[in-house]
């Protein structure tokens, strides 16, 4: 929806090939991706001539960086994704977390603390666990609140936040807790088929080391091309957007969480970064600062594309807006209180 | 996108981040941190790769065999059956090999085996519309294209070819004066003022000193020659500011920290070179007029330009 509209020259470019592939099909792609790599590079003076206004600079470097910052994190969360496919047995999980969905969910919750790293790594992680049978309310539990209760997220937190510690303890209680209120939500509410489960290579008759890097390539060409429309989006919001909007919703209690939740959604900082960021944004409270914190980590533009490539569009359009505005709720009631 | 084309771009993905992470071409995107990591991510990505085409020349021995078209049907019916079901690796089952065979036979013959071959696609379409499983956004859209087709690893994946071309070949340049004069000085009290070295002039960050300046009232500066690199920024006005853009994560979160110039400047400023300044301490300071934040001025004595330094940003909120 709004994020293929979000980035108009960028996408533009992103369909001519998409289209080009379509119809390429016939010849295959590998011959279209020889093809479209010979143009660009036969091509490349105008390409530059017409990348170097400074807002096409901007932007384009704000991209490659959203990119070339995710795309390791992106990969430790395939790899994880993939040994839990296949090396793991699916009777682990069912040993490990409690059998009453009701109880699986806080635990899974917790166990988002071990994943360090940011929420490119939780989607595939989370989309394995679906696969290996563990419930899906308990799955995501994890993928909400690993990439915001991790010990490298915390610790920034902390380091950016050095007169506020208690910013560090809100965090950490506001993302727990929208994370189970969100698994027992899928639990009572959600229904299996909203959920596509991930479409999956069957492993069976297969060696490891074959079903292992097959996981890995399948997960890195689906999650990555949805991780480049995020940035895109991200990109365009940093590059074209000024700043000073910004400056107007302070003033206001109710509009400057909101502001805050939808720039935390808009931006796709990566979660192990956006305590520095929003730390800066000093005119705003701090519960609206903390809403921006509890947010980002659980639904961002990338994040959405990530998961509509993971568990299906009709799931991540039921999921994000609900995710949003519970995160938002606990966030102020959190902040009311710790705060 | 087949197989062979997903290797490739793993592949070539995988060279480009190498490359980035071993020279210093990173280091104009993401913090000097991510460094191992980002050469662990190029390796697995060439692993990857190399994985792909090692298994496909395996599991599809007979088909290659058999030529170019062989495999090239082969592969078709390979992607539709992994639309339908999930499944892969049909090459493996024997029966569906032979089964393969024939509907490659069928292919030879020309137009009307692709009437059969888009009838599977739309088969597999309502199988998934059927089922309420929610297609991706992508898939929707190659509908409204009218290409029919419903491939799995497909339109978006192709978008990874984006940032590929943007790094081997254009290769941005770190964020500079049109960035900095958009968003506002990020400059935050320091938490402490630790005792200055005792060269002179005393080489200093931009962002030390514009802590020192604002919030300490420059105690610890007065009657020093200060030595500071940055890039130029001209506002709109004219005025000089020196940049340096502080990074905790990846450009995408930088902010500037701009100290103004005054004093004997170079009469020709180019926005974005960089310029090894030398001056002192002046009480003189603005507000910026993005977000209100205080900018410190440095009396100029002296500017030469330079090069930019190795790492553009300032990492030390970092640490």
């Amino acid at each position: 929806m709004t994020i293929t509209k979000a980035a108009p020259p960028p996408v533009d470019r992103g369909d001519a090939d998409d289209r080009q592939g379509a119809r390429g099909w016939q010849f295959n792609s590998p011959l279209v991706l020889t093809m479209v790599l010979l143009l660009v590079v036969a091509a490349q003076g105008p390409v530059r001539q017409a990348l170097s206004a400074p807002v096409m600079q901007s932007w384009m470097t704000v991209f490659v960086a959203v990119v070339v910052q995710a795309l390791p994190f992106l990969v430790l969360g395939v790899l994880l994704s993939a040994v839990i496919a296949v090396f793991v047995p699916p009777t682990f999980f069912a040993r490990a977390l409690p059998k009453r969905p009701a109880l699986a969910v806080p635990v899974a919750g917790m166990a988002g603390a071990v994943l360090p790293g940011c929420e490119c790594a939780s989607v595939p992680v989370a989309g394995a666990l679906v696969r290996r049978g563990v419930t899906p309310a308990a799955a995501l539990a994890f993928l909400l609140s690993a990439p915001a209760i991790n010990p490298i997220v915390l610790t920034a937190t902390a380091v950016a936040f050095p007169n506020d510690p208690r910013m560090v303890v809100a965090r950490f209680v506001a993302s727990l807790l929208v994370a189970c209120a969100m698994g027992w939500l899928w639990q009572r509410l959600g229904r299996t088929d909203w959920l596509r489960p991930p479409s999956r290579p069957a492993h069976e008759g297969l060696g490891k080391g074959a079903a292992f890097w097959g996981s890995v390539r399948h997960d890195v060409m689906h999650a990555g091309g949805f991780l480049v429309v995020g940035a895109m989006a991200a990109a365009t919001l940093k590059a074209v957007v000024p700043a000073s909007w910004l400056q107007a919703a302070a003033g206001n209690p109710v509009v400057s969480v909101l502001a805050l939740a939808v720039l935390a959604v808009l931006l796709s900082i990566c979660s192990e970064a956006d305590a520095f960021v929003v730390a800066s944004l000093s005119q705003f409270s701090l519960t609206a600062r903390l809403a921006f914190l509890v947010v980002g980590p659980m639904i961002d533009l990338k994040l959405f594309a990530m998961q509509v490539g993971t568990f299906g569009r009709g799931f991540a359009l039921r999921f994000a807006p609900a995710t949003f505005a519970l995160a938002i709720t606990v966030s102020v009631l959190v902040g009311t209180v710790l705060l | 996108m087949n197989r062979q084309a997903q290797a490739a771009v793993l592949f070539l993905v995988g060279a480009a981040v190498l490359h980035a992470g071993a020279t210093d071409l990173y280091l104009r995107y993401v913090k000097a941190g991510l460094r191992p990591m980002l050469l662990g991510a190029g390796v697995v990505l060439i692993a990857a790769a190399v994985a792909t085409v090692w298994y496909e020349m395996r599991g599809r021995g007979a088909p290659w065999r058999k030529g170019a078209r062989a495999a090239h049907g082969a592969g078709y019916v390979h992607e539709a059956g992994h639309a339908e079901s999930g499944q892969e690796r049909a090459a493996a089952d024997a029966d569906r090999d032979g089964s393969r065979h024939g509907r490659t036979a069928a292919d030879a013959d020309g137009g009307g085996s692709r009437h059969e071959r888009t009838a599977i696609d739309a088969d597999a379409d309502g199988h998934g519309h059927g089922n309420g499983n929610g297609q991706t956004a992508q898939d929707s859209n190659g509908h409204a294209d009218g290409h029919g087709h419903s491939h799995r690893e497909p339109l978006v994946s192709w978008l990874l070819v984006l940032p590929l071309l943007a790094l081997i070949l254009v290769a941005p340049p770190a964020l500079g004066s049109y960035s900095a004069l958009r968003t506002g000085t990020a400059l935050q009290k320091p938490l402490a003022y630790p005792p200055l070295g005792h060269r002179d002039p005393l080489p200093m960050s931009l962002v030390d000193y514009a802590g020192r300046a604002a919030y300490d009232h420059g105690r610890s500066l007065t009657g020093r020659h200060i030595r500071i690199t940055g890039f130029v920024a001209l506002d709109h006005a004219g005025t000089p500011y020196l940049v340096r853009m502080a990074l905790n994560c990846c450009a995408a979160d930088a902010q500037p920290v701009k100290i103004g110039l005054t004093g004997r400047i170079p009469p020709v400023l180019r926005p974005d070179g960089w310029l090894e300044v030398t001056g002192t301490y002046t009480g003189r300071r603005s507000k910026d007029p993005v977000n209100g934040g205080v900018i410190p001025f440095l009396d100029v004595s002296s500017a030469k330009p330079v090069q930019s330094p190795r790492d553009p940003y300032d990492e030390s909120w970092n640490n």
